[in-house]
């Protein structure tokens, strides 16, 4: 989905808050409640067996984007695992409305059950030309809006393979597993000439790609 | 023509975490110590002294530093740094004119077991909008500007893959062993956003 949370590019942010090589990553967690955001979500992804990694980032990308924009990190994880687990039927609206005392929003709901991964095709190679569908996904998707459309080159095929984000992210456990590609893009392919003139790498999965064949020069 | 007004929350952040906590564990579906124990590695364990340990043996080491480049997860596994978030380990190599960074513009994924978990600029939305749009910059205003025979390659985190960086020896370090190597390399300088230098 073409949510609040695809930030690449989004303009009107400010300087990044951080000075190089400051410590203040050395406490990990600045207020004695941020574990739980982890620690929670890993009691119902990884112990109860209530959802996947995938579904918790699909969960806060339905975040409202008001309630996004105005909560920290830690929060958005806390939503999000609470979110799921209502959703699974494992705990109520009810139950963490009486544990808060007070209204305890949630995320909105899906706008899609997801969908399938492409099959049938031949894995692309290192140094294939490639362009990113040009897609718009109501669900889960892993694929950031500024590659939407653009070409690149493929540098690094995944040697392991993943269930495809779009349809595991929506708890549909028939996802297929696929490999990634690091695709190599130019700034200026992305953002025109006015920018910097670097390189972009962005970790792509199979389904998220088409080859670009060569024009060719027909001759009779 | 009203629009609706969000609800307001009256309760803290803190206060809906434990609320959560609350109700699973008066559900019993939490088991004693869980949360102790992944609160330890994700507070301790999982350092970016990994990292650096890592980086320093790639610097002393040309089989260790083929192994990172040709298989970042086994060369990695040689220490233990393993785990969530540390399953497909990439390294990416710098030269003296390539400087790799590493963003997940999507939401904050990140090579836990190596570099720690993301400190929070990593994880707030100016990087992760900024970086792949004007790489360049970025690393200007951090602190680390770069002659424009170096071309800065971002790494969007949008999939599996995990990186951290194997930024170039700096000069000057030659006379130094592994552990005094060690203390050059920091989270940022595997984040990629800072320079290793010796003081």
């Amino acid at each position: 989905m073409d949510g609040f949370h695809d930030l690449g590019g989004f303009q009107g942010f400010g300087k990044i808050p951080h000075t190089i090589n400051s410590l203040s990553y050395k406490t990990v967690f600045k207020e004695d409640w941020e574990h739980l955001a982890y620690s929670l979500m890993f009691v119902a992804a990884d112990h109860l067996k209530q959802f996947s990694i995938d579904e918790a980032r699909h969960a806060v990308e339905r975040l409202d984007v008001r309630q996004h924009v105005g909560t920290t990190y830690y929060e958005r994880y806390v939503i999000a695992t609470a979110t799921l687990l209502v959703e699974a039927g494992v705990i109520t609206q009810d139950e963490l409305d009486q544990a808060l005392g007070s209204p305890f929003k949630l995320a909105n709901p899906p706008h899609s059950q997801g969908r399938p991964a492409i099959t049938g095709r031949a894995p692309f190679e290192v140094g294939d030309r490639v362009v990113v569908r040009d897609e718009y996904v109501a669900g889960h998707v892993r694929m950031p809006g500024y590659v939407r459309g653009k070409e690149g080159v493929i540098r690094h095929r995944t040697t392991e393979q993943w269930p495809f984000p779009d349809t595991i992210g929506h708890g549909d456990k028939r996802a297929i597993h696929q490999p990634s590609y690091h695709v190599e893009f130019r700034v200026k392919d992305l953002w025109g000439d006015a920018n910097d003139n670097g390189l972009v790498v962005v970790d792509l999965f199979e389904s998220y790609l088409d080859k670009v064949v060569a024009e060719q020069t027909v001759t009779a | 023509m009203n629009t609706p007004t969000p609800q307001q929350s009256t309760s803290t952040p803190g206060e809906r975490a434990r609320a959560l906590f609350q109700v699973l564990k008066s559900k019993d579906l939490i088991p004693d110590g869980y949360i102790e124990a992944i609160t330890q590695l994700m507070e301790h364990e999982w350092s970016p002294e990994n990292g650096a340990r890592v980086v320093a043996k790639a610097w002393v080491d040309p089989q260790f530093r083929e192994l990172l480049l040709k298989d970042g997860t086994a060369a990695c596994a040689q220490f233990g740094y393993t785990g969530p978030q540390g399953e497909y380990i990439v390294a990416l190599e710098d030269t003296p004119t390539l400087k790799n960074v590493i963003v997940c513009s999507l939401c904050s994924c990140t090579n836990w077991p190596v570099l720690g978990l993301p400190p929070e600029w990593y994880k707030g939305f100016e990087f992760r909008a900024r970086l792949v749009r004007e790489g360049r910059t970025v690393l200007r205003e951090l602190g680390t500007p770069l002659p424009s025979e170096v071309t800065v390659k971002v790494w969007d985190t949008s999939a599996e893959s995990r990186y951290l960086v194997l930024p170039v020896r700096p000069e000057g370090s030659e006379h130094m062993n592994e552990e005094e190597l060690q203390k050059l390399i920091t989270k940022d300088v595997l984040i990629g956003v800072a320079l290793p230098c010796v003081p």
